[in-house]
């Protein structure tokens, strides 16, 4: 919190404070690092399967909150977002099966790569804008799964396996999975938080809620939504290689599967867009249903879209966004509230 | 060479008929209908499942489901899709990505995963011979007449008609079409409800065409898109040119190499895009 000077005014002098943070999202902070301490330790004490789970569900995590951030924070309502998740898990697999990279060391270096690729891809994708965006980045992804599947050297359509791993014992292999994909859910999130609290980010809200004024304000707009783009696809990217990781075999179809988009489009919009804590309800409704009622396989599927398009109509702002209005939630505050010397509320 | 290029102009064709009705919805409203290529599914499984219950007619189906496609458009424009319009284009996306989700799974859990196609009475096979070597199928042929005369149609409703000047009044000005009395929800609604019937036809003629399953859609609302965007927005004739090089550039794509042929077509769509990001006969901005 900052104290400013007070304001010359007509009258009275105000001093007032600007209120960056609340009792809750103090609480919450506390509470997210005891969990993270916790989760650390699991590999001692917890189940195989449930670090696998866990890595799953954080590949999920990380690239809805890169899609959250894409989309809610820097508009670009993107289909295409699985072109780097499948290129990152690609460019991991190489550099383990081919160039001998140690596949957990490979792994921030096939997010790299994907940032890297996402610079000549958005000359290509910015020419659209709204929905065509939209479709466009989708071809984009098509062009990078043809591509692969073209590719006789990693197995063409079919895929292949990593096989970078072979060597090393399997729970050692999954103990390190585990952290990395624990490291990786903690390190986006505190990234997108900190980024978002950051002056770049109060210039990415203003350009959100009216590009035109923003950029008259003197905000480089072109470049902060390619930072934007380059930062999500490194996210993807970075899901990508852990996932596949955790999974040891890749293929064109798995990879740069749409449905990666979707269930990060369904979590987001489920949780809320455009709050930080919307992915990660979202992320556990995802994992709740997908526990209990993906047996259903199609109806499961069925619902998903269905509740998409009835929280699109009817809860525009997403489940935690209702909760927010409604009771003034805020876990993850990015916004400056201004208040009074004296009175400050949720304190 | 030649053979080549009318397969391709052929196949363009039925893109043409895949791509109005997101050339209309798009023009009008600035809708981009994400399911578009799943609709069309639902038309050509429409069709199958009529022609089984009436025990054949496959063209008469066709036509009675066209009246139903008009109300179903209708209805789901006006009680969802506007609801979903403004200018943030994330609602009516999700919308209808959702509703893609819900037909491909719809259409798996009623009709399983294996192709269907749509029994012609061996129209499909019959073919009109042009010369020695050259012999070009009769059903394709119909569909190109189709698309060329359905574009056609659209331009002159849009050109001559009380409700093609309603279109583009709304599509030009909501705000002001509405202080003259026009409701732009009624008229987006009707825009919907003959994007639908040209979405039914594009269905029921890529079921006697070919086979189709529930997860094609996708791939033929990324044609739709393509051809869009390289013809250019708000011009139904760039929509055909658009479909037709889509068309000609997949056909040389498949003979040089089966597995690269529709690469070649995204790759030719990205092309445009870069060098000519407005397409190449547009009519409207934005």
């Amino acid at each position: 919190m900052t104290r400013n000077p007070p304001l010359a005014a007509s009258t009275t002098p105000v001093a007032f404070d600007v209120v960056r943070s609340t009792v809750a999202s103090r609480a919450a902070l506390g509470v997210a690092v005891a969990l993270a301490v916790l989760a650390a330790t699991l590999p001692f004490w917890g189940e195989s399967s449930w670090m696998r789970e866990f890595v799953e569900i954080a590949c999920y995590l990380i690239f809805a909150i890169m899609w959250n951030l894409l989309a809610g924070y820097g508009g670009m309502v993107s289909i295409g977002q699985q072109a780097f998740f499948g290129f990152g898990g690609y460019v991991m697999l190489m550099l383990g099966n081919f160039a001998g990279v140690n596949p957990f060391i490979a792994i921030p270096l096939g997010a790299l790569a994907a940032a890297a690729i996402a610079v000549p891809v958005s000359f290509v994708a910015f020419r659209l804008s709204g929905g065509y965006f939209a479709i466009g980045t989708w071809v984009i992804a098509e062009v990078f799964r043809l591509s692969f599947a073209n590719v006789s050297a990693v197995g063409g359509g079919s895929g292949t396996t990593l096989t970078a791993l072979r060597g090393i014992e399997r729970a050692t292999r999954e103990s390190v999975t585990y952290w990395m994909a624990l490291a990786c859910v903690v390190a986006a999130i505190a990234l997108v938080y900190l980024f978002l609290r950051s002056k770049r980010g109060l210039a990415l809200l203003a350009i959100r809620d009216n590009e035109v004024a923003a950029e008259s304000q003197g905000i480089p707009v072109v470049r902060m939504k390619l930072a934007v783009y380059v930062v999500a696809a490194f996210g993807a990217g970075l899901a990508g290689a852990l996932y596949f990781v955790g999974n040891l075999r890749i293929s064109p179809d798995a990879a740069f599967s749409v449905n990666w988009t979707a269930f990060a489009i369904f979590m987001v919009v489920i949780g809320g867009i455009g709050r930080i804590e919307g992915p990660l309800v979202g992320a556990l409704i995802f994992w709740a249903l997908n526990k209990f009622l993906s047996d259903y396989g199609t109806w499961y599927l069925l619902g998903l879209g269905l509740l998409a398009i009835v929280v699109t109509i009817f809860f525009k702002q997403g489940l935690w966004g209702y909760a927010q209005q409604r009771w003034g939630w805020s876990l993850f505050p990015t916004q400056r509230v201004l208040a009074d010397g004296e009175r400050v509320p949720g304190r | 060479m030649i053979e080549i290029f009318l397969q391709g102009i052929l196949l363009g064709g039925l893109y043409t008929l895949f791509a109005l009705g997101q050339s209309l919805m798009f023009g009008v409203m600035r809708l981009t209908n994400t399911a578009q290529g799943d609709f069309i599914i639902l038309g050509a499984f429409a069709v199958v499942a009529g022609t089984a219950l009436a025990g054949g007619a496959p063209f008469a189906v066709a036509l009675a489901v066209l009246p139903l496609a008009f109300g179903f458009g209708y209805a789901l424009q006006r009680y969802v899709l506007n609801g979903t319009l403004g200018k943030d284009p994330l609602p009516s996306l999700v919308v209808t990505f959702g509703l893609s989700i819900v037909i491909q799974n719809l259409l798996l859990e009623l009709f399983s995963a294996d192709p269907r196609s749509i029994e012609t009475g061996g129209l499909n096979t019959q073919g009109l011979a042009l010369g020695e070597s050259l012999s070009l199928g009769v059903l394709p042929l119909v569909i190109l007449a189709i698309a060329v005369a359905a574009t056609a149609g659209l331009q002159w409703l849009f050109a001559r008609t009380a409700l093609g000047r309603s279109f583009r009044a709304v599509s030009d000005d909501r705000e002001i079409a509405e202080l003259m009395g026009l409701d732009a929800k009624k008229v987006y609604a009707f825009a919907t409800a003959i994007a639908f019937v040209l979405i039914a036809v594009a269905g029921a003629l890529q079921g006697m065409r070919t086979t189709v399953s529930p997860s094609d859609g996708p791939l033929l609302l990324l044609f739709a898109f393509e051809a869009v965007i390289i013809g250019g927005m708000g011009s139904f004739w760039g929509t055909l040119a658009g479909a037709m090089i889509l068309g000609i550039t997949q056909q040389i794509g498949f003979r040089l190499d089966p597995g690269w042929g529709i690469w070649v077509g995204h790759i030719v769509f990205l092309i445009v895009l870069v060098l000519r990001p407005q397409g190449l006969f547009p009519k409207t901005r934005g």
